[in-house]
């Protein structure tokens, strides 16, 4: 097996077993019947699975938008509209994503598709601009001898254009699922539940078991996600 | 087979049209250089034809047939291209590269790599060592070398070439220049070059249009415009020096006469047949070389007075040789590069001493144009 | 209207709100650059320490922020201290990773010739090292108040006080102008720090 290969399998497998380990761990030896009656294996893997659809369902419509979004707006017609855009995107992200959630909460009141429909919004936003922003930094030189050789607009887009902004794309996906994991577990201040639920729960009752546990699974799954962006950028890119 | 017909082209935002009215013949197999200031349309001529641009008025023709009712990507895919910043795909490897337009054209895996090797080989780049490397891996020349290579890959008929040597310092240039035209040789193209560079137009061309402001000067053989120079702005062009413009038109294995024996010893000779021959040297070296008759260095009065008996033994390196194929231009760069007054002449294709060519040389070509 | 209302009518308290949450930003943001720019400069010059720390703190970013308070909150305790170990953590990061890279990519040539011209490393550093990166430090120093701007709201959660009590509150009492009140003012601050710190940024970059 190659190196990269087992580093990729052992990784994994570390922040599993770890995960696993806690979860178990904590589910043996609660500290009292109110921690015993919150850790149970049904409510770790409610939260666990609620955190895990707001965070999927998010990105995979961010990424439904945020990548052709970008790759249109890079077309030279739709150049000027794309650097205004990316302007509003930049604003955008200076906006903490507690407010976010809080803004649409006040718009779309309590509830998981609030929270679903905030973080994908938010999510769109560093996909959406880096898409643009790599497509547009390929040097023109490059363009042009595509389509001097005659490389179909279609061909350009998918064997230079896309491969040649693999690299900063993924990155815009890497921030954009950092921060949708850490969003989601603040999806409980407005009812819609997932790992956050844990630790809210565990602060209100002054439990530090529940706190870890919450914690600790949000964390790791956010390592997790990180890794595997990070791995995949780097099978992708060979230059 | 090139001809292009009253080619207008006006962009907007400019009170002038980039091209106007141009009109231009280009035959099967030869080169035809534009050359202008900036500004003066022949990058915006060279891309109307294969429709980078499409022009407002006026028509292009390839062989007969109007290059505007052609299928816009056939029509490229026939053309060779190569621009000044050679546009080579960072992601590719060098094969990847090169297998571009042959890809495009759906040829099967066998016949691609044939070709990427067969095309590394005449590039001079070993295929074994560079098929698979990056284009960041590669120096400016051979990078240089490769986007030729890509524009050459399906055997277009038509090349056009944009600057492609302006990216490199001056000496690679000139050897880029010679090897290009070697190829050439071997080939038959028809060529399109754009330079700004008039010396470079002289060296490279069979043909060279004059372009100023977007319209034709002067059309002509490199001859004809040293002699014969349209109106002042091709004269100021050219410049004052013509006669020294010459030496970009003439080759170094024209005016040599083959004294590779006089000017040359044996790496075995010893110390009496080296001095014999140094008395009759007119530059005061001799030329050391081994049995195929490759260059090893040279030997003069100063080599003799160190310790050995052979040539082999008292030899010192030399850095410059000028190829036989280099114009006597390239030569007196080098001379004035090493601050010698000769350099000598090797076989561009063997390697083996062929003669040397001296500063005395190049001033009698000057004095006799 | 109704949000204009509420921001009139409480005026007091979101002005002690507004300045809680600067100076746990400011505080925060202090000890980071101090500590940052100190430990990327440590690790510019013990190049085998530059991969594991820089990792440390990659991982450290990526723990969601209220994952990451609530792992600190049984050592610390309710209150500003936890907010401002939790923001300088997450601060370290883009400091320490801007300071290292900030340094590492000046010419080489230009540390050869300060130190051929006699001057002692400490010199060098706080001479030509320092300025010289001064831009790259600056963004990573931007990076870090814009986000911690974000994350000190939810440290209101343990107790940290700032304009994210608002937000929390508003939503537990189901008051929309409360939210609306927290949720802008937060917003204001770090478009503000991102747009001051990104001037600071230009201003004291040297054109060559």
């Amino acid at each position: 097996m190659k190196k990269e290969n087992i580093k990729l399998l052992a990784v994994t497998v570390a922040i599993f077993v770890t995960g696993l380990v806690m979860v178990y761990y904590v589910m043996e030896n609660p500290t009292d019947s109110m921690v015993e009656r919150m850790l149970s294996r049904e409510n770790i893997w409610r939260a666990f699975r609620e955190h895990l659809v707001i965070v999927g369902v998010s990105m995979a419509g961010a990424l439904a938008v945020g990548i052709p979004g970008g790759i249109l707006l890079s077309r030279p017609r739709f150049y000027y509209i794309g650097k205004v855009f990316e302007n509003i995107v930049n604003i955008g992200q200076t906006v903490p994503s507690l407010a976010i959630l809080a803004l649409f909460y006040t718009i779309l009141g309590l509830g998981f598709n609030t929270a679903v429909f905030a973080i994908w919004l938010y999510s769109i936003l560093p996909i959406l601009r880096n898409t643009f922003a790599g497509i547009t930094s390929i040097s023109d030189e490059v363009i042009e001898s595509a389509r001097g050789m005659g490389m179909t607009g279609r061909r350009i887009l998918t064997r230079i254009e896309l491969p040649l902004a693999a690299p900063i794309i993924t990155a815009g996906i890497r921030t954009a699922i950092v921060i949708n994991v850490g969003t989601a577990t603040l999806a409980t201040f407005i009812g819609a539940g997932g790992l956050g639920d844990l630790i809210v729960t565990g602060l209100s009752i002054r439990r530090n078991m529940i706190i870890i546990t919450g914690a600790g699974l949000s964390a790791l799954l956010a390592i997790l996600l990180d890794f595997w962006i990070g791995q995949i950028k780097l099978r992708l890119v060979k230059w | 087979m090139i001809k292009i017909e009253n080619l207008t082209k006006h962009f907007p935002g400019l009170d002038r049209p980039a091209v106007n009215k141009l009109s231009l013949e280009i035959n099967e197999g030869e080169v035809c250089v534009l050359v202008g200031p900036s500004g003066c349309g022949k990058t915006t001529t060279m891309k109307m034809i294969n429709r980078l641009h499409e022009p407002d008025e006026g028509e292009v023709y390839l062989n007969g047939k109007r290059a505007s009712e052609m299928n816009q990507i056939d029509l490229r895919r026939g053309i060779g291209y190569v621009i000044q910043e050679i546009g080579l795909f960072p992601h590719m490897t060098i094969k990847e590269n090169i297998a571009t337009v042959p890809r495009e054209l759906g040829w099967d895996r066998e016949r691609i790599n044939k070709r990427v090797r067969e095309l590394l080989d005449l590039m001079g780049l070993d295929p074994e060592i560079y098929s698979d490397r990056r284009p960041a891996a590669l120096s400016g020349g051979q990078r240089q070398r490769v986007g030729v290579a890509r524009a050459l890959a399906a055997d277009p008929p038509v090349m056009l070439m944009d600057e492609p040597f302006a990216a490199v310092d001056p000496i690679t240039r000139a050897r880029l220049q010679n090897e290009f035209l070697r190829i050439l040789d071997k080939m038959d193209k028809t060529i399109i070059f754009v330079t700004h560079d008039i010396n470079e137009a002289i060296k490279m061309g069979d043909k060279i249009a004059v372009l100023r402001e977007g319209e034709l000067v002067q059309h002509s053989t490199p001859e004809e415009l040293l002699d014969a120079p349209a109106n002042e702005f091709v004269a100021q062009l050219v410049g004052r020096n013509r006669s020294i413009k010459r030496l970009h038109l003439i080759r170094v294995e024209d005016i040599i006469e083959e004294d590779a024996d006089k000017y040359s010893v044996a790496a075995e000779s010893g110390r009496k047949e080296i001095k014999d021959k140094l008395s009759e040297s007119k530059v005061g070296a001799l030329m050391v070389t081994d049995e195929q008759g490759c260059l090893l260095g040279r030997v003069d009065e100063q080599s003799l007075k160190k310790e050995g008996e052979t040539a082999g033994e008292l030899v010192d390196e030399i850095h410059d040789q000028v190829t036989a194929d280099s114009t006597l231009n390239d030569s007196l760069s080098v001379m004035l590069e090493s601050g010698e007054g000769y350099v000598p002449v090797v076989d561009e294709e063997k390697g083996f001493f062929r003669d040397i060519i001296t500063l005395q040389d190049l001033l009698q070509e000057v004095r006799q144009g | 209207m109704e949000v204009i209302g509420y921001m009139i009518h409480r005026s007091e308290m979101v002005q002690r709100l507004f300045l809680e949450h600067l100076w746990l930003i400011v505080v925060s943001v202090g000890i980071a650059i101090l500590v940052g720019v100190f430990l990327g400069v440590l690790i510019s010059y013990f190049k085998f320490l530059a991969s594991p720390v820089l990792t440390i703190c990659q991982v450290l970013m990526t723990v969601p922020s209220i994952a990451m308070l609530g792992l600190l909150l049984p050592f610390f305790g309710i209150g500003f201290q936890t907010g401002v170990i939790a923001l300088i953590l997450y601060s370290l990061l883009p400091i320490v990773r801007n300071t290292y890279s900030g340094i590492a990519e000046i010419d080489q040539a230009i540390i050869e010739s300060a130190r051929g011209m006699g001057m002692k490393d400490y010199r060098i550093l706080f001479r030509v090292k320092l300025p010289l990166a001064f831009p790259v430090i600056m963004a990573g120093i931007r990076t870090a108040t814009v986000m911690v701007v974000g994350i000190g709201a939810i440290a209101a959660y343990v107790g940290a006080g700032g304009l994210g009590e608002l937000i929390f509150n508003g939503i537990s009492r189901t008051n929309p102008p409360m939210i609306i009140t927290g949720a802008i003012f937060v917003s204001i601050i770090a478009v503000a720090f991102d747009l001051l710190l990104g001037w600071a940024e230009r201003a004291k970059t040297i054109k060559y």
